[in-house]
């Protein structure tokens, strides 16, 4: 059993609970850096991936699990992030200009959306996101122009600072500025949640009635919400694109954006470490799916079947799975298992049961 | 006359974008709770009829396979409810509305495994059969779409307002807990509903089949139907199938008349522009929140 003792005000305050917690994080993110060393080549692509999914997952997680805003349409806003760093580039912009106003710019885009949406509530605005989703395909399409259409976009390496850095031909400094990115993200999010501003996203989350009456400007927090989520899915898309190399309208379909949600609630909403938990899912679920049939085809001494879909089946059920069983997610069992692990002489029996909840309609007729 | 032809074609098409967002309604008037997977149960129950219709599998007569691909569709509407949905009870609409997106992959997970990623038909009676009406030359299967989803739509609507089973529905998603209180067998109504839900998107996927072809990712088709099903407001089923005939009826003008690339976003614009406007539907049911 470990007992955290509060000896200042600052400790309520701070990232990290205590020092045993910090250097934990610190070990974590020291034997990531370091991955490039221990890894090969493709299990860091794979790295890359996940840690780029994460970061899309943080920008969703910080409208749906800590605003409570349920977005069906996160891909449209990749899409975005992913083109507007493209074209800049291709217009000439070095890469330290391209990247971050892809976020911005996608930031933009965001409140553009919002404004109109603020009026809608749980249901209403996933299916009003789900058709942003939707229609972004077409325009990627009308807008060829700019997007290249059907044929889509290539983005080969490009230069930071003088630094190549490309996803096949350096692929250790890619992961270290995904790295780079991720970790910004992450620090950031931690400090926004800190803030009033955080603080006030979660007040309109749990009750946008009781936040109102708290002071809280529910449109406000709204809006900015959108908006910072849409920055970081901006970047999110933009790594990704580089990521694939070559990108169009179908990259960043509807499906992309159902999953990025799923991916959230399989980690765990509310928390940032579900976001890095669900992409570890996404990430690789294929890879482990592809392991497991070698050892079957093996096992049963047949040829290795290719079944199509599976992917989003298996993914489907773990889904179905963890909303009956474990809604809180991945982290909230973790959270269980750690505080049992805690308290372990003291646990009582019931001490994680759910409460019995019944629904009342919003409908009035 | 070219119109005329359109507007027919419109309205069949609409009509099953209109029998899914039955299905959407449905369940949303009865439980609260909002099924994404209507779209791929639909496309479930089209398959289920091709597997016991089509030659190349079971071979059954066409009237012997409907009733019994229908029983199916109810009973599978049924043990969804029983098995999943049922424990969600009482949470929250978005996390049944997330649980049906998973259910939705899975099926469409399972029908490509059984039935295969090809697209199928339906073979039926009415197949290439024409109906002439005053120089309009209508497919029979169109005409079928059209009159069965009016009745449909037309059952519901009385069993809803009239029976008691249909009010014990009402009531149990106005209030659960009130509904308790009065008696009503809340978990037991759910799942009747969902059996039904189960029937209307076989009875939906049977008509489709019946128009075209399809493969398991038809049931993404359900997005269209759920614009629908919002354009005509959650809650009102005579609104659902005015919005999927909206949504059915505006295609086809919109392919013909708006040029090309353009037109299927028409639906969407619509969708978002109805939102924006009228965020609770046309025929809206909600006029204050709350807390």
């Amino acid at each position: 059993m470990r007992v955290v003792f509060k000896t200042g005000y600052m400790q309520d305050i701070r990232p990290w609970k205590d020092g045993y917690q910090l250097s934990l994080y610190l070990v974590l993110l020291v034997a990531v850096c370091a991955a490039p060393w221990w890894m090969d080549d493709f299990y860091l692509g794979e790295l890359t991936n996940v840690l780029i999914w994460a970061m899309a997952g943080m920008g969703l997680m910080l409208l749906t699990g800590h605003t409570g805003q349920v977005s069906l349409g996160h891909a449209a806003f990749l899409a975005f992030g992913c083109y507007t760093n493209a074209v800049l580039i291709e217009a000439g912009a070095p890469f330290a200009i391209a990247f971050p106003a892809a976020g911005i710019l996608t930031g933009i885009a965001g409140v553009s959306v919002a404004i109109p949406a603020l009026r809608l509530h749980g249901v209403y605005l996933a299916i009003f996101t789900l058709a942003l989703s939707v229609l972004m395909d077409d325009i990627i399409v009308l807008a060829e122009p700019l997007t290249g259409g059907v044929g889509g976009k290539y983005l080969g390496d490009v230069s930071i600072f003088g630094l190549t850095v490309g996803r096949w031909t350096t692929p250790d400094r890619f992961f270290w500025l995904v790295l780079g990115a991720t970790v910004m993200v992450t620090l950031g999010y931690i400090n926004l949640l800190r803030a009033p501003l955080g603080r006030s996203f979660i007040a309109v989350r749990d009750s946008e009635v009781s936040a109102q009456a708290m002071g809280v400007d529910v449109s406000r927090a709204k809006t900015v919400s959108f908006a910072l989520s849409c920055t970081v899915a901006g970047w999110a898309g933009a790594l990704m694109g580089m990521y694939s190399g070559a990108f169009n309208n179908e990259t960043f379909n509807v499906l992309i954006s159902i999953q990025l949600l799923l991916m959230i609630v399989i980690g765990g909403l509310g928390s940032i470490h579900g976001a890095f938990l669900g992409a570890i899912v996404v990430g690789f679920l294929p890879q482990f799916l592809s392991i497991m049939k070698e050892y079957v085809a093996v096992m049963f001494k047949g040829g290795a079947v290719a079944i199509p879909g599976l992917e989003t089946g298996v993914f489907g059920m773990i889904l179905i799975g963890f909303i009956l069983f474990e809604p809180m997610g991945m982290y909230g069992r973790w959270l269980k298992i750690r505080t049992w692990l805690e308290l372990r002489p003291f646990c009582r029996k019931d001490m994680f049961k759910r409460r019995k909840s019944y629904l009342k309609t919003e409908r009035l007729r | 006359m070219d119109n005329a032809q359109l507007l027919v074609s419109g309205l069949a098409n609409g009509c099953v974008y209109g029998l899914i967002a039955l299905g959407f309604v449905l369940v949303y008037k009865a439980t609260e709770a909002i099924n994404f997977a209507q779209g791929d149960l639909m496309m479930l129950g089209a398959f289920v009829t091709i597997g016991l219709a089509n030659t190349h599998y079971m071979g059954l007569p066409f009237w012997i396979a409907l009733p019994v691909s229908l029983g199916i569709m109810g009973a599978l509407g049924y043990l969804i409810d029983r098995l999943i949905i049922r424990r969600m009870f009482g949470e929250s609409q978005v996390a049944v509305m997330i649980l049906t997106i998973a259910m939705g992959f899975v099926i469409r997970f399972v029908a490509g495994l059984i039935w295969g990623h090809e697209p199928h038909t339906l073979e039926s009676p009415f197949a290439g059969r024409d109906v002439r009406i005053g120089g309009l030359v209508l497919g029979m299967e169109d005409v079928a779409v059209i009159v069965v989803t009016l009745l449909l739509t037309w059952c519901l609507y009385v069993f809803f307002r009239r029976t008691r089973l249909g009010l014990a529905m009402q009531g149990a998603s106005q209030n659960q807990l009130a509904a308790y209180y009065m008696g009503i067998p809340v978990k037991r109504v759910q799942g009747n509903v969902w059996a039904l839900a189960g029937v209307a998107a076989g009875i939906a996927g049977i008509l489709f089949a019946v128009r075209g072809s399809v493969d398991p990712s038809t049931g993404l088709m359900g997005i269209k139907a759920f614009a629908a099903a919002v354009i005509g407001g959650f809650g009102s089923l005579p609104g659902a199938l005015a919005g999927g005939l909206i949504v059915g009826v505006i295609e086809p003008f919109a392919s013909r008349y708006i040029a090309a690339g353009y037109s299927q976003v028409v639906p969407y614009a619509l969708l978002l522009v109805v939102l924006i406007f009228r965020p609770n539907g046309l025929f809206s049911q909600v006029r204050a929140k709350k807390v």
